[in-house]
């Protein structure tokens, strides 16, 4: 309960100094705010990129062609053995009957009446459970080793292309974060600074009448925590204007491409996880400052 | 209860401002200290309260030696006791109950009880119905009083104050030693350091001399 009470008090405290001056309250929140919006930004446009680039280019299946000479009892074997794949989530039988049809319908009905017999073999359409290049190379080369399986087709290069170029854009957020969360850093611990010098007497007077070194770092670390919350409510804000604001023509130009899009913005857990990073990055600033600045005893 | 034994106190450059000074002060007595300035008596009053550490001897209070006291341990001593300063020290951006309030408030105090211990305080100093006031619309005895009051608010069985009265007319100044006078009549150990050596006179107090870091004098009440 104790432990309670002092860090209510600090907490209001933190909370004192801060009202008090608002002006530089809302000029360091935009500061970090808008520092933050940009990591916060690109990570909201991966994961609606990403979510386009899926439903543009559909689920990534794998083809497996048959041996010419395979009968039903092949066709039924390799049934067998995909439904007992845990890997698969699905998969249809595309006979070479079906297959000459579809190519007929396509238009190459003179060329194909022109070879007198079906060249297609028959052939599976697979759709794996899950995304990852891994699991299709995997599938690819147990496929391949199945027998009457002539030709095993991986339409796994866009995922692959997808994925380093997701991972490219993660890892450019993620460099843009540190960077600018280190400017973050810096902001709070030239604001606690400046806030030491000024409460420097206070500090002076507290000590002399007993106080600990936590009793006096504890307002500041509630304060720099503070500032880097409101910084990082500042950066939603602007994340979800940016959203409102260019929702509208990105989903005109998807609609050119005969795709249904709406970008949408950071969900609750995402939300939560700026603002716990911003208020961290704060409190990460106050702490150093602190350090540095009351380790210099004072009295 | 305060033991110094052999207590030197030298700065870097060479110079020393307590050069070996020894002495004992006995529960509930009140002591002035006096000396010209630069005599070491400031440097002195720091060490019982750990913002000044000896270069060699020991300081005791209660027994206990703080001379090799760990920083942590420290803002407990100053807990213990009270302490007044040359300059009031207060806070100016809070209102004079406030100002008395902060060793409460560090203590943590619950607040009702605080808000009491602050009233009575007050009332001891002469203060009582002004913890509203701020402290700039004081005047300087009645600033210092403030400091006294912050100084007493926890009870402290010692009270220590540098040159109190340097800034205040002989009214003003008589009215603090009275002050002092009554808070040890009342069971506190009172050392107070002057320059005034008229100042306690008719108090009787036991007095300690100190003249370019050396004890030049002591006499017991």
């Amino acid at each position: 309960m104790n432990w309670l009470n002092v860090h209510a008090r600090a907490f209001a405290q933190a909370v004192t100094r801060l009202a008090s001056q608002p002006l530089g309250t809302l000029l360091s929140a935009m500061v970090v705010g808008i520092a933050l919006s940009l990591p916060a930004a690109g990570f909201v446009l991966l994961e609606n990129v990403a979510t386009l680039a899926r439903g543009v280019s559909g689920t990534p299946e794998i083809s497996l062609f048959l041996e010419q000479g395979a009968g039903v009892d092949d066709v039924g074997e390799i049934t067998r053995r995909l439904q007992q794949e845990a890997a698969v989530a699905s998969f249809r039988h595309v006979s070479r009957e079906e297959a000459l049809l579809q190519l007929e319908r396509g238009g190459l009905g003179d060329v194909l009446g022109g070879l007198g017999s079906n060249p297609l073999p028959d052939a599976f359409v697979v759709t794996p459970r899950g995304e990852s290049p891994e699991l299709y190379e995997r599938l690819h080369a147990l496929f391949s080793n199945w027998p009457a399986v002539e030709h095993v087709q991986l339409d796994s290069a866009w995922v692959q292309r997808l994925h380093a170029l997701l991972g490219l854009g993660k890892s450019a957020v993620l460099l843009l974060a540190g960077l600018l969360g280190f400017a973050l850093v810096i902001v709070t611990f030239n604001t606690i600074r400046l806030q030491i010098l000024t409460l420097r007497h206070e500090i002076d007077v507290s000590r002399l009448l007993g106080a600990t070194d936590p009793f006096i770092r504890r307002p500041f670390y509630w304060f720099g925590s503070l500032q880097g919350a409101l910084g990082g409510l500042v950066a939603l804000a602007t994340v979800w204007l940016s959203v409102e604001a260019l929702g509208p023509p990105a989903a005109s130009l998807a609609a050119t491409y005969g795709a249904v899009f709406s970008l949408s913005g950071p969900g609750l857990h995402e939300a939560l996880a700026i603002i716990a990073f911003a208020a961290f990055l704060g409190w990460l600033g106050s702490a150093i400052s602190v350090r540095r600045h009351l380790a210099e005893r004072l009295v | 209860m305060i033991n110094f034994e052999q207590v030197v106190k030298s700065y870097p450059g060479g110079y020393t401002a307590l050069a070996g000074v020894s002495f004992e002060i006995r529960h509930g007595e009140l002591v002035v200290l006096s000396g010209h300035s630069g005599a070491g008596k400031s440097t002195l009053l720091k060490m019982i309260a750990a913002i000044e550490r000896p270069s060699s001897g020991s300081v005791k209070i209660n027994g206990q030696d703080i001379s090799h006291l760990k920083p942590t341990a420290i803002p407990y001593l100053r807990r213990s006791l009270g302490l007044v300063l040359q300059e009031s020290r207060l806070l100016f951006d809070r209102s004079v109950a406030e100002n008395v309030m902060l060793p409460l408030v560090i203590t943590g105090h619950p607040p009702r009880d605080a808000a009491k211990r602050v009233v009575a305080a007050l009332e001891r100093v002469g203060l009582g119905g002004r913890d509203r006031e701020m402290p700039a619309g004081l005047s300087g005895g009645e600033q210092q009083r403030v400091a006294i009051a912050r100084a007493i608010v926890n009870r402290p069985s010692i009270l220590i104050a540098d040159e109190p009265t340097a800034h205040l007319d002989s009214a003003y100044a008589d009215e603090i030693a009275k002050l002092f006078k009554s808070f040890n009549e009342a069971g506190v150990t009172v050392l107070v350091s002057t320059h005034d050596d008229k100042l306690f006179a008719e108090y009787r107090p036991s007095r300690l001399v100190l003249g370019k870091g050396l004890l030049i004098g002591a006499a017991a009440s």
